[in-house]
């Protein structure tokens, strides 16, 4: 095989995806902008909210999954804006028997409004009533390798840590501590959160984790679009990188022309 | 009778079925998921479910999040 060819799946919970970009659907202009700015990013995979409908009003309002379609992407359903296990786990149910039955599912529960800051202590409770409740779960974390650790052990099909807070655009602000979480993990590592620019999501990816999970970088953007798809390029770019493995960092210089045959007066 | 909708009281014939109260909500035929008192009710189910006076009605739907 080519060192050009590109079958590199990433594989979670059996199944197999082309892109390791995950993106969300929250915080853009009109749904619109949405279907544009996920088609350019070339994600397979698409996080979404469950939330109360809005009774007898605007009966005609577009529906996320006529956009996002359920045939063409794998949608991700997301527990976001739950503080406790018990909702967090009514929401994958919900979710679950609003997509016919789709179990996989992105757990996250929240410890305060001010940080979104994950409430482990109730995240390890919900992980552990929804996989054995047969979902599959991909969970939102801190950069804690025990915690990490914990997740993947209760039976966790993909672990993500966050990188700095969500929606904050600050980055991996721990990469060290990905780095023990991917040395330990035989689960998926995605990044979830913090990412807020492609070099950054190219460094999760350099790095070594499956994947990265991206919404308000994209959906912040002044050109969401075309920040989608410069996102696209970093992670492909960066998870290429990795498997080329970088070259050994040097304390001096080391010249990359020849030093015979320089042409000289003496 | 009354019955709790997304948290608002709302005036429902009694004996009406959950099937129905998606007709008098408008919402026939979309994509929603429905809990009745903590319990989900999968759409086959939905025509043969009566309401009770004081049931608690959760609609939801899929909108744009991370």
């Amino acid at each position: 095989m080519s060192e050009l060819e590109n079958h590199d799946p990433l594989i979670i919970a059996g199944q197999s995806f082309n892109s390791r970009l995950l993106v969300g659907t929250g915080k853009y202009k009109d749904m619109a902008e949405t279907g544009a700015a996920i088609e350019a990013s070339g994600a397979e995979i698409v996080t979404m909210a469950v939330r109360r409908t809005n009774l007898g009003q605007n009966p005609d309002e577009p529906n996320l999954l006529d956009v996002i379609s359920p045939d063409r992407y794998t949608l991700l359903p997301n527990t976001a804006g739950c503080y406790t296990a018990d909702d967090a786990v009514r929401t994958c149910r919900l979710a679950r028997e609003l997509l016919d039955g789709h179990d996989l599912v992105k757990l996250e529960v929240l410890g305060d409004q001010k940080t979104l800051y994950p409430n482990i202590i109730e995240t390890v409770k919900a992980a552990e009533t929804l996989v054995k409740d047969g979902f599959k779960v991909m969970v939102y974390t801190n950069d804690d390798p025990i915690v990490a650790k914990r997740l993947e052990e209760i039976g966790c099909v993909a672990v993500m840590p966050l990188g700095s807070l969500i929606g904050s655009g600050l980055g991996i602000q721990n990469p060290h501590n990905i780095r023990l979480i991917m040395e330990e993990a035989k689960v998926p590592i995605l990044v979830d959160a913090g990412i807020g620019t492609p070099s950054e999501a190219a460094m999760a990816m350099e790095m070594g984790c499956a994947g990265v999970l991206v919404n308000s970088a994209i959906a912040g953007a002044q050109h969401p679009v075309l920040m989608a798809q410069a996102m696209q390029k970093a992670v492909v770019a960066g998870r290429e990188a990795f498997r080329a493995v970088r070259m050994p960092r040097k304390a001096y210089a080391s010249a990359s022309s020849p030093l015979d045959g320089v042409i000289s007066a003496r | 009778m009354q019955i709790q909708v997304n948290g608002e009281a709302r005036e429902i014939n009694a004996d009406a079925t959950l099937a129905e109260l998606i007709e008098q909500l408008e919402l026939t035929g979309k994509r929603i998921a429905i809990e009745l008192n903590l319990e989900i009710i999968p759409r086959s189910e939905h025509t043969g479910t009566r309401l009770n006076a004081g049931d608690q009605v959760e609609i939801v739907h899929a909108i744009g999040g991370g």
